[in-house]
Parts: structure tokens; sequence; C-alpha cells
């Protein structure tokens, strides 16, 4: 019974971690990443380690894909303006 | 030349970790060499929860080290985001939030908040310790941020005193070590207190302590690092930011605003 259990997860990491990895844009790719911290959290819990699995919950399902969203964020507005500053440019003269 | 260097490294890395690897013991064994001793240690120590035991008081050393690394990590980032010459500081405007995300976020700020601190506070009982805890509570504090605005989520953490706190926690963890120095055993054994009974919130000797230290150093240094990253993707603009009002006034491109907005429902769901 456990021993299925631990395939489960096992199985669900995979597919989460693979979907992280195949996902290209960043915004979704954080939020894969958040689904697969929940799921890593499942897992360390069903392998009786409920602090690394508190920890997981903590860090990779929240703080870590907030910190890629604001990042993301920036980088988009920062690139954004780039972008709008050459065509303005180009327009321009 | 690289590749074959690598080549070279990565497979010296894959046979050691194969070696160790054979030598561990079997899957799902309930007898483990280290466990025991750790166990052991721990129940003498009146420890209810041996993972806490284990890095605050049988490996407070390695505690103090990985508290180091997230200080000097967050040390950094704060040098690294801060505001250089050529970027000024927007007022975020009041953002409008739809209800249910208001309600719903700060219904469950207050919950988050006292879970962290019970997480924090149970570290010598329960699965949990100051880490953890540590985290919980310091995002938690965020969703202020989802159920309001980015100036309520300033004028509720004025920035100065988390860093203050986040030195003094880093210092205190320090002087319990040196404390233990001082009354005539190791730095950071846990031979200061008493060990208190078994399964109670004053048990474990120092090791509660060395655990709220922990607790507050990683909540301050958080909430630091977090301030870092909203500061810069929310109120930070470089010299460039003018010209986007106008062009927005001039009816130039408005595609803008609406991936911002797709950005907040984004974090939105992150804060649970």
């Amino acid at each position: 019974m456990t021993e299925t259990v631990i395939v489960v997860a096992l199985l669900l990491v995979a597919v989460a971690a693979t979907a992280a990895v195949a996902v290209r844009d960043p915004v979704r790719q954080s939020l894969v990443l958040a689904v697969l911290g929940v799921v890593l959290a499942v897992l360390f819990t069903v392998l009786q380690a409920p602090d690394v699995g508190l920890s997981q919950l903590a860090v990779g399902s929240a703080l870590t894909p907030l910190l890629l969203l604001l990042t993301v964020r920036k980088a988009k507005r920062r690139g954004r303006r780039a972008e709008r500053g050459r065509s303005a440019g180009g327009d321009g003269p | 030349m690289r590749l074959w260097l690598v080549a070279v490294g990565g497979a010296g890395l894959a046979a050691l970790l194969v070696a160790a690897c054979l030598r561990l013991p079997g899957f799902g064994g309930d007898r483990h060499p280290y466990g025991d001793r750790a166990v052991e240690a721990a129940l003498s120590r009146h420890t209810a929860n041996t993972v806490s035991s284990v890095t605050f008081d049988q490996r407070a050393f390695d505690t103090l080290g990985e508290m180091s690394i997230l200080f000097a990590a967050v040390l950094g980032s704060v040098v690294l985001l801060r505001q250089t010459r050529d970027e000024h500081r927007a007022r975020p405007e009041p953002a409008a939030v739809s209800r249910p995300v208001r309600r719903y976020a700060l219904l469950v700020l207050p919950v988050a908040l006292l879970t962290g601190l019970y997480v924090i506070a149970h570290g010598q009982v329960s699965p949990g310790g100051g880490f953890q805890g540590g985290v919980v509570a310091a995002t938690a504090l965020h969703l202020l941020y989802l159920g309001a605005d980015y100036r309520a989520l300033e004028r509720l953490r004025p920035l100065a005193p988390y860093e203050a706190a986040d030195a003094l926690a880093a210092s205190s963890y320090l002087v319990t070590g040196l404390a233990a120095l001082l009354a005539g055993s190791a730095f950071l054994a846990n031979t200061l207190l008493p060990y208190g009974t078994f399964n109670t919130l004053a048990s474990a000797g120092t090791v509660p302590l060395l655990n709220a230290a922990i607790g507050m150093e990683v909540a301050c240094a958080v909430v630091v690092l977090l301030a870092g990253f909203l500061d810069q993707a929310v109120e930070i603009v470089d010299e460039g930011e003018h010209d986007e009002h106008a062009e927005h006034d001039g009816g130039g491109k408005t595609g803008g605003n609406a991936a911002d907005g797709g950005d907040h429902d984004d974090s939105g769901k992150r804060g649970k």
C-alpha cells in the first residue's frame, strides 16, 4: 500500500518536472514550478520527511515562483520600453 | 577540450555517486546506523522532534553556516537591487482589487501568519521549525499586496526594522553559542538550560532559543529579499518611464497594462 503511494508520488514528480522543463514561457514555467513544489512536498511527506516537506512547500511552491514572477515582470517592462524606444527612434526621423 | 573536461568530471562524479549508493542501507528499512544514534541523542536531551535536535543541537554549527549563507545572499541582493543613479521611484498607484480576492486575502492573512508563528514555536515538538515557519510568516505578510495594494504593504512593512531584526537575530544565534562557551562547555553546546519535560514547549534546552533566532532571521530575511524584488518590479523605474506615459496618452501601444494585470493574477494564486 505505502509502496503504491510512493510510486504514484514519484510519477507525479516526474510528470511535473518534465512539464517544468518542457514549458518555455517563463510565467507559465513558474506556475508549473509551484505545482512541482507541491508534488515534491507530497513526496517528502509520503517518505516520512515532513520537515523537508514543509520547507519545500513554503520555499518551492510560494517563494521561488513569486521571485520568478517579479523578475519576469521587471524584465518584461524593461524589454517593452527598449523595444518602444527603438521603434520610436525608427519612426522619428 | 572544454567538453572533454566536462565529460571526465561528469564520469568521475557519476562513478563516485554509484559507488556511494551501493553502500547505502536498503530503501524503506526501519534501522539506520546514523538515524538510531540521532534519535538516541535527541531523546537524551528531551527533544521530541529529532530533526530539530539535529539542526539546532547536534549540528548547530552547520545551521550557523546555513544562516550565514542566507544572510549573505540577502545582503548581496539588497546591494544589487538598490536604486541606482539613473533610476527613480514612482509612487505606485492605488490598485483596484476585486472584492472576492480582497476578502479572501485579508481572511487568510492572519491565519497564515499565525500558522507560521505556530510552526516556529513548536519546532522542538513537532515537524517544522524556524526555517519553515519563518518563510510561511514572511510570505503571509505579502497577502496584503494581493488583498489591498503595494502602498498598504509598505505601510505595514517599514523595511529598516526588518533589516535590523535580521542582523539582531543572526547575532543572537552567535551569542547563544558563545554563552555556552563562557559557561564552560563547547561553542553552541546544549548545556546551558535544563532539558525540561519531554514533548512540551519548554523542553530541549537551548533548542527553542536557537530555533526562535532562526525563525526571526529567516522571516526578516525573506521580507527584505521580497521587498527588494517588489521595489524593482513595482516602484523603481529607469529614465524611460516618462516616455511610456506620454505614449499611452498619445494612443500608443496599450498592451502593457493588460500584461501587468495578468502578472497580478498569477501572483494571487501563488499566495496560498
